[in-house]
């Protein structure tokens, strides 16, 4: 088998579980859902809610990445799958890449209704041209997402305690994408008066954080489940 | 050598005169600092903080640049010794503690020069992010098994921490660049530095070093004798289970 081929049975694998199991359209996409109302009743204005819409939607992905990336490796660690899939002698490359794809559906899926959501509840107005580039930040900042997520999660994976430590691992390292995730959407919706052309840069430092963390985590992910 | 026996210490001859020396210097570091040198012109003597704030955060640098080397020479083929992650994990756990003790005096300071204990500088923001960074370091160090797995894991963190660090730096620098117009005091500013000044500071830098020093000689083999003790009482375990079995 090619790596390719790999990637997408891994990918397909790990959806397919998600199709089964339906984990995070029946309990992750509501409690984003939840996050952003509570972010409402936190701040109780619509006007800063329109301002501040941009930052929420992005810290109510990451919280929401979090869950999914637990979930993405208690299916792998529950039955000792990720070592059945090192025994079999499945590229550990391979296996990253595919749990990072699938991953990287599951978080854009959710990127998606929150955007939606923040259009519905936030009242934020963005041009044709603002939706373009909040459709390229969402790609980008997913990218870098799916592969750190995916890094880190399987740093973590099959030790006990692993569930409060992801996130005290994981945030510290997505702050560049909150900052230039958060920075790019404001262009896009015109938060504050930003104009689109000003959100470009930030999404080079997506581009610059997702090329990074996917060649670290294609050479890391192997020594890392390798045990 | 492994210390085993009772009375196994982490201390050898060469340590104890280090650790001598560490006493000397400290001592002529707090009279220079707090009654030889002379106040400063602006701040008082509030710029007696800097003889302790510059020098802990030049160890924490310093300790995680250990941290960082160690990890790669565990990882290389050549090199895979469970000694290079004892060292690393100590020199990681004085860097924590010297961040800390560099944030804590830096935002005392800042209240003092600035009236507030913290802003959001682009170099405060990443050196918490740098804290957090190694504190989350420390706790995967005690996530359990064996110590091959725990070196491997914490050495993979170790290197990610240096892709990491820089690019939360680049990100924060440009968050504030765009963001705030001008900073409450410019913290980067050349400063004319009398010469007994100069000469504490440096004897800070000088006295921290040599007490990083010691204090990682110390804590790898207090390191060592934990992981011996570990390695002992699984021994014992399984002894014991044998004997268990053998009666029956």
């Amino acid at each position: 088998m090619t790596r390719g081929s790999v990637v997408r049975a891994v990918a397909r694998k790990d959806l397919a579980v998600e199709m089964g199991s339906r984990v995070v359209i029946n309990q992750v996409a509501p409690f984003a859902l939840v996050v952003m109302v509570m972010f409402a009743f936190a701040l109780d204005n619509e006007g800063i809610l329109s301002r501040v819409a941009p930052g929420l939607v992005w810290l109510a992905t990451l919280f929401s990445m979090l869950v999914v990336v637990q979930r993405s490796f208690a299916v792998e660690s529950a039955d000792g799958a990720l070592d059945a899939l090192r025994v079999a002698g499945v590229d550990p490359v391979a296996i990253f890449l595919g749990k990072s794809v699938a991953l990287m559906v599951q978080l854009f899926a959710l990127e998606v209704l929150l955007v939606c959501t923040a259009f519905v509840l936030y009242g934020v107005e963005p041009s044709p041209a603002g939706w373009a580039e909040a459709f390229v930040t969402m790609v980008a900042a997913t990218v870098g997402l799916g592969f750190v997520g995916t890094l880190y999660g399987g740093l973590a994976a099959g030790a006990r305690g692993r569930e409060t430590l992801l996130p005290l691992l994981l945030l510290p390292v997505v702050a560049p994408v909150l900052i230039g995730a958060t920075r790019a959407t404001e262009a896009a919706f015109g938060s504050g008066g930003a104009s689109v052309s000003e959100g470009w840069p930030w999404i080079g430092l997506l581009a610059v954080f997702a090329v990074l963390f996917g060649a670290a985590g294609s050479a890391a992910f192997g020594p890392l489940v390798d045990e | 050598m492994t210390p085993t026996g009772a009375h196994a210490t982490t201390g050898t001859p060469a340590t104890r005169r280090l650790g001598l020396v560490v006493c000397v210097l400290l001592v002529l570091l707090v009279l220079s600092g707090l009654w030889w040198s002379a106040e400063d012109v602006v701040q008082g003597s509030t710029v007696r903080i800097m003889y302790v704030h510059v020098p802990s955060i030049w160890v924490a640098y310093m300790a995680f640049a250990l941290t960082a080397v160690c990890s790669g020479a565990y990882l290389s083929r050549g090199t895979r010794s469970v000694a290079w992650d004892r060292v690393a994990g100590a020199s990681a756990e004085i860097g924590v503690l010297f961040v800390a003790v560099s944030l804590v005096t830096g935002s005392l300071w800042g209240r003092l020069t600035w009236g507030t204990y913290w802003v959001w500088d682009a170099r405060l923001t990443s050196t918490a992010f740098l804290f957090i960074t190694y504190v989350g370091y420390l706790a995967v160090r005690r996530l359990g098994g064996t110590l091959r797995q725990r070196a491997r894991r914490s050495a993979v963190l170790a290197l990610l921490a240096v892709l990491e660090i820089p690019l939360v730096h680049f990100s924060v620098e440009l968050w504030r660049s765009l963001h705030q117009e001008a900073s409450v005091a410019n913290p980067n500013a050349k400063v004319e530095m009398d010469g007994l000044m100069l000469f504490t500071l440096m004897l800070g830098l000088a006295t921290f070093t040599a007490l990083f020093v010691w204090l990682v000689l110390h804590r790898q083999r207090v390191i060592l004798l934990e992981d011996t003790v570990a390695d002992r009482g699984l021994d014992e375990a399984i002894a014991s289970r044998r004997d268990e079995a053998g009666a029956r």
